[in-house]
């Protein structure tokens, strides 16, 4: 079995990542899930979360949100819509990502009285924000659902 | 016969007008090949992402539950047309040539029958097609201010697209921009993204890899089409940046060597009348001394 991997990760404007690493811990939607070599293919969304990676250099960490994950057997790529590096992350972005989710939160609640989906979708990804924010020692402001 | 001192200012302000067309090319260049780096850098996540979502929708595709912004509405009445052009002149052909391609289309489709919405993105696109459609124009984008493009202003965009075709606004979008060939070729080009279709060339090879979906293919699916409608549209826009500071490198390239040889054929022409206006002083001498 091979020791390491290829992984990528990429966003929209740029590729952040490409190199060999041993382990990579993924935010998936339905829980977090470590991808290692000869790992199932699977694909799954992501949220809001950090991405940790850990490879014969020493770890990394991103902080990603919203896109995918493709894991094969020979490596993964991660495809997110926006990608930090964790030490580059501050309280600016995280303000920011806050309030787009609380923007889509209260839209939603005015766009789908009826509908519980769509609302509870966007709840989610607000506390999901949250949690993150909380993870890596950010204050994101507690916003009242 | 123009006057000398005429004929000297004239020269002048074309030299004027070359040293201005002359530094518009150099910084056209300059953002050239900014944009093309940048549409460089968001090819391997459009790339991938298109991949997986080919894949994706050949094995959701086909059944009843897919969603509608793969399969359509079912019908083809309404038609979005969203018109990508640039903020700025001076570029040549290429506002023009994509609002002539978006006008044709839609001339097409309402000879058709059908509805035509238009969304513009960019001023000068805007003004050419307000003077056919005014009526039709149902929104615009304006980027002036944007210095470089994010993938968080095509978001802005893809979310306008989206929440109209949730609100059973249109069946169809399509998208005009021009695809960056070269320095001295841009092709307009229209790419409908609503239905998306996505090229199952990539699928081939993946055939036989079978995949496990978290949540699950449709989940999945769900969650991407709408980001696969901002992808198309941040790398129309990429492009169409990269197409327009070529076009306009090259129309600055014509006007700075037309300015030379304007600049040429009124520097004989100056000569000449300097040179007719001595040999007449000089038979007016003559002629004043052989009188004596």
């Amino acid at each position: 079995m091979a020791d390491t991997m290829q992984f990528d990760l990429v966003s929209p404007e740029r590729r952040l990542a490409s190199m060999q690493v041993t382990a990579v811990q993924i935010p998936g939607a339905d829980g977090d899930m470590t991808a290692m070599p000869d790992h199932a293919p699977t694909i799954t969304t992501l949220r809001p979360g950090v991405l940790r990676v850990e490879g014969p250099e020493g770890e990394a960490e991103y902080v990603v949100t919203g896109g995918f994950a493709e894991i094969s057997a020979d490596g993964v790529s991660v495809l997110a819509e926006r990608a930090i590096p964790r030490q580059d992350m501050t309280q600016d972005h995280l303000d920011e990502m806050m309030e787009e989710a609380k923007t889509m939160y209260s839209s939603a609640k005015e766009n789908f009285v009826n509908e519980p989906g769509p609302v509870d979708d966007a709840a989610k990804l607000l506390s999901d924000m949250v949690a993150m924010g909380d993870q890596i020692g950010l204050s994101s402001k507690q916003p009242n659902l | 016969m123009p006057n000398l001192k005429d004929l000297k200012n004239r020269i002048a302000s074309v030299k004027n007008t070359r040293k201005i067309t002359k530094a518009m090319q150099m910084v056209a260049a300059a953002k050239l090949r900014r944009a093309q780096e940048a549409a460089e850098q968001s090819r391997p996540y459009t790339e991938r992402f298109n991949a997986v979502m080919s894949r994706l929708a050949a094995s959701v595709g086909g059944s009843d539950s897919a969603p509608k912004l793969l399969s359509g509405t079912g019908s083809d009445k309404v038609h979005l047309l969203v018109v990508m052009t640039a903020e700025r002149g001076l570029c040549g052909g290429f506002n023009a040539n994509i609002a002539k391609l978006a006008k044709v289309h839609a001339r097409r489709l309402i000879a058709e029958g059908k509805e035509v919405k238009i969304l513009t993105v960019g001023k000068k696109g805007r003004d050419s097609i307000r003077r056919d459609f005014a009526k039709n124009i149902v929104g615009h984008v304006d980027l002036t201010d944007v210095k470089r493009i994010g993938y968080a202003d095509a978001q802005g965009i893809a979310k306008d697209v989206l929440g109209r075709f949730d609100a059973g606004e249109f069946d169809i979008a399509t998208i005009f921009y021009a695809k960056f060939v070269n320095v001295v070729s841009q092709t307009p080009t229209a790419q409908q993204i609503i239905p998306a279709s996505f090229d199952a060339e990539e699928g081939k090879d993946d055939a036989s890899t079978l995949f496990d979906y978290e949540p699950s293919e449709e989940g999945i699916l769900a969650d991407l089409l709408p980001r696969g409608v901002a992808t198309a549209i941040f790398s129309a826009l990429l492009e169409n940046a990269a197409s327009e500071q070529g076009a306009r490198m090259s129309a600055m390239d014509n006007a700075t060597r037309n300015a030379g040889e304007m600049i040429e054929d009124l520097t004989i022409e100056y000569n000449r009348s300097r040179q007719a206006v001595i040999t007449n002083e000089l038979i007016e001498i003559i002629s004043g001394a052989e009188a004596l």
